[in-house]
């Protein structure tokens, strides 16, 4: 608050000044060209090439090289990860993983079961875009029981876990799925409709 | 459910030519409407074609009132659709330009430059439900939008877009103006109070206390053109002035000038613009008044936000920047092509759509004035907003005021003195354009950049 003429005067100067400065200052901006780049179909590179190495995003499990241990599903505050093993009934020593789902939409990168994997099966990919209609299908399944994959005996001979290349994977599973295709039914049928008009006031079905 | 969604065909080229069709052709069809219905709807003429096409005599048939409300309300409904379109092209034009400030690209995905967002917002909030609070009162929460929108329709009223083109030129035009824009507080006041929300409340009162603040500097500042040219007629004013801008009423007194730069400032004070949207301040209060209003209603009040721009540049032309006045054009021009016909010849028309277009383009840089500042200052406290008021506006107003009344009567005695201020008003001004312009070149050579509209 001025009390002075001085402070007055100066308020006024600064409020003319700062029109002065900042209507320059927009206005060379109006006529530079933006510096965005325009996602996602101008940029140079697909975005994910783009993006950092240690980038965190959709998780990857290679099935040829995990140990079944569970040690990721453990890790997960949130319990993203849902992994169930069971014996091979050809083969009662080997067992197989016939349930392996990581849920992507609930999962928050935070990168706590990358780090228990004794062998880097589970990794995160630069894969980010996953827009589905239906939000059950960002549930990742690396394995079902249709298609169950054997655990993996680490050979400790090995110099080096033969591991595919990181995304190559997630990418085949996104792009096989269309981005409107109708979620998985996890739930039991509906039953019938009950009929338009119920006969009396007691059938009605109790709001909650 | 889900469908398919098919690549769209249609190519880049159709695209642009439908955008240029609408974007052109939406406001053309308007102003050509405007240029047309508002000579031809006053009642004098209106009796008078009831005379000739009907033969009957118009002092007593009976229907000749009916047949003068049906054509004032014909120009009426195409004067309120035009607000509505300004202002929807509005928010489009200041989507464009605030990115292009902020170094963002904007709007770029419904049709060409992204022309068609403006329609697609509109339609979305139509179609949204129109929710209201459980604890809302009902009707005034219902009715506050009308206030406002009421207040923003009746100031099209006397908004001169040409020389004989205004709906009806009344003799107290500015005083009307203040008085219907003051509609506006009344709806946001309700609004806030009948949401029954803390948000909402304090957005209503402080827009209220901001509205109620910024009339006085308004209306003082007002009073400087009003003294100028002796009428309270938007015409009158603008019939004042000449074409050149040495014969505006913004260079004429250097009091003007000062009452023209408090007049601007209470004008977005007054519309809640930036750097004055205390009201609907998004950091403090939600959305201020507008807080617990969806769909219709709310689209409701974005219209008039964004329509307000014109109705303030508009207003600013007509009072300070010389309305439609058209150089070497002089009130004998228009009354030689009007001649004693009823409907009258080609020239003249032509010389309406040439005053209109003068008005238009400078209403236009004043809107982009406006957008700009918004885009530049940002928002300030509640307490400097009342200091401003009126510590400086108010008695900086009334001192214009005074000084205006010494002035007329010195250009009474000596006529050159306004001429003399006004060419030196406009050489400084000028002036400061170019240095203006030299600065925002300098801003841009520091940063290594250079002038680049590739991208616009
Ligand atoms: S990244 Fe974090 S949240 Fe996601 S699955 Fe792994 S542990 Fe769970
Ligand atoms: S992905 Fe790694 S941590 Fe998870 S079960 Fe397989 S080997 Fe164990």
């Amino acid at each position: 608050m001025p009390t002075t003429v001085r402070e007055y005067t100066g308020s006024i100067r600064d409020t003319v000044k700062s029109f002065w400065h900042g209507l320059s200052i927009t206005l060379s901006y109006l006529v530079r060209r933006p510096i965005t780049v325009q996602y996602p179909d101008r940029t140079t590179l697909p975005v994910r090439d783009m993006l950092p190495p240690r980038y965190r995003g959709f998780l990857e499990v290679d099935a040829s090289i995990c140990t079944g241990c569970q040690a990721c599903e453990r890790a997960c505050p949130i319990s993203c990860i849902q992994i169930s093993l069971e014996k091979d009934p050809q083969n009662p020593k080997q067992r197989v993983v016939t349930q392996f789902d990581i849920d992507e939409a609930k999962c928050m990168f935070c990168g706590l079961c990358v780090e228990p994997c004794p062998t880097g099966s589970i990794q995160h990919t630069r894969e980010f875009e996953g827009s589905q209609a239906d939000l059950r299908n960002l549930v990742i399944r690396w394995s079902d029981p249709l298609h169950p994959f054997p655990v993996y005996k680490v050979d400790k001979a090995a110099e080096y876990l033969p591991r595919v290349e990181l995304g190559t994977l997630v990418r085949a599973k996104l792009a096989a799925r269309a981005w409107d295709a109708p979620g998985p039914r996890f739930l039991p049928p509906e039953p019938p409709a009950a009929p338009a008009a119920p006969a009396a006031g007691d059938a009605t079905p109790a709001k909650p | 459910m889900p469908t398919k969604r098919t690549a769209s065909k249609i190519s880049p080229r159709t695209v642009v030519l439908v955008t240029l069709a609408v974007g052109l052709g939406l406001p053309g069809a308007l102003f050509a409407a405007i240029l047309l219905l508002s000579p031809l709807t006053k009642p004098a003429v209106i009796d008078a074609l009831v005379g000739r096409v009907l033969g009957v005599d118009p002092a007593t048939w009976p229907w000749t009132g009916l047949a003068e409300g049906v054509a004032v309300g014909i120009l009426a409904f195409i004067l309120v659709n035009f607000g509505a379109i300004v202002s929807g092209m509005t928010v489009w034009w200041e989507m464009r330009v605030s990115s292009r400030m902020q170094s963002r690209v904007g709007y770029n995905r419904a049709g060409a430059a992204g022309f068609f967002q403006w329609i697609a917002d509109a339609v979305k909030l139509l179609f949204k439900e129109d929710l209201i609070p459980a604890d809302a009162d009902q009707i005034l929460f219902r009715s506050a939008p009308y206030f406002v929108m009421a207040g923003f329709a009746l100031a099209f009223v006397v908004l001169p877009f040409g020389e004989s083109l205004i709906a009806a030129d009344l003799n107290v035009g500015v005083f009307y103006l203040i008085a219907v824009t003051a509609l506006v507080v009344v709806g946001i006041l309700l609004a806030g109070w009948s949401s029954n929300s803390k948000w909402a409340l304090f957005g209503g009162m402080r827009s209220a206390a901001q509205v109620i603040s910024y009339e006085i500097p308004a209306g003082v500042a007002v009073m400087v053109p009003i003294l100028m040219s002796g009428t309270l007629s938007m015409q009158g004013i603008v019939r004042a002035q000449g074409a050149w801008p040495w014969q505006w009423n913004v260079f004429t007194n250097p009091a003007s000038t000062v009452a023209f730069a408090i007049f601007f400032i209470s004008q977005l004070a007054e519309g809640n613009r930036t750097p004055f949207d205390l009201p609907e301040a998004e950091s403090e209060l939600v959305a201020g008044y507008l807080s617990e209003y969806s769909g219709f209603r709310f689209a409701l009040y974005f219209l008039v936000e964004f329509g307000n721009l014109w109705v303030m540049a508009a207003v600013a032309t007509t009072l300070f920047l010389g309305g439609w006045q058209v150089p070497f054009v002089g009130p004998e021009a228009y009354a030689a092509a009007r001649g004693a016909e009823l409907i009258p010849g080609a020239a003249w028309w032509g010389l309406e759509a040439l005053s209109m277009v003068v008005m238009v383009l400078k209403t236009l840089v004043v809107l982009n004035l406006i957008v700009w500042v918004r885009w530049t200052l940002p928002r300030i406290r509640i307490d400097q907003m009342m200091n401003l008021c009126w510590k400086y506006l108010v008695p900086w107003a009334f001192a214009s005021f005074l000084f205006t009344l010494l002035w007329q009567l010195a250009v009474a005695g000596t006529p050159a003195l306004a001429t003399v201020s006004g060419i030196a008003l406009t050489a400084a001004t000028a002036l400061l354009l170019v240095l203006f312009l030299r600065q925002t070149r300098a801003n841009l050579v520091a940063m290594g950049d250079r002038v680049d509209l590739t991208n616009w």
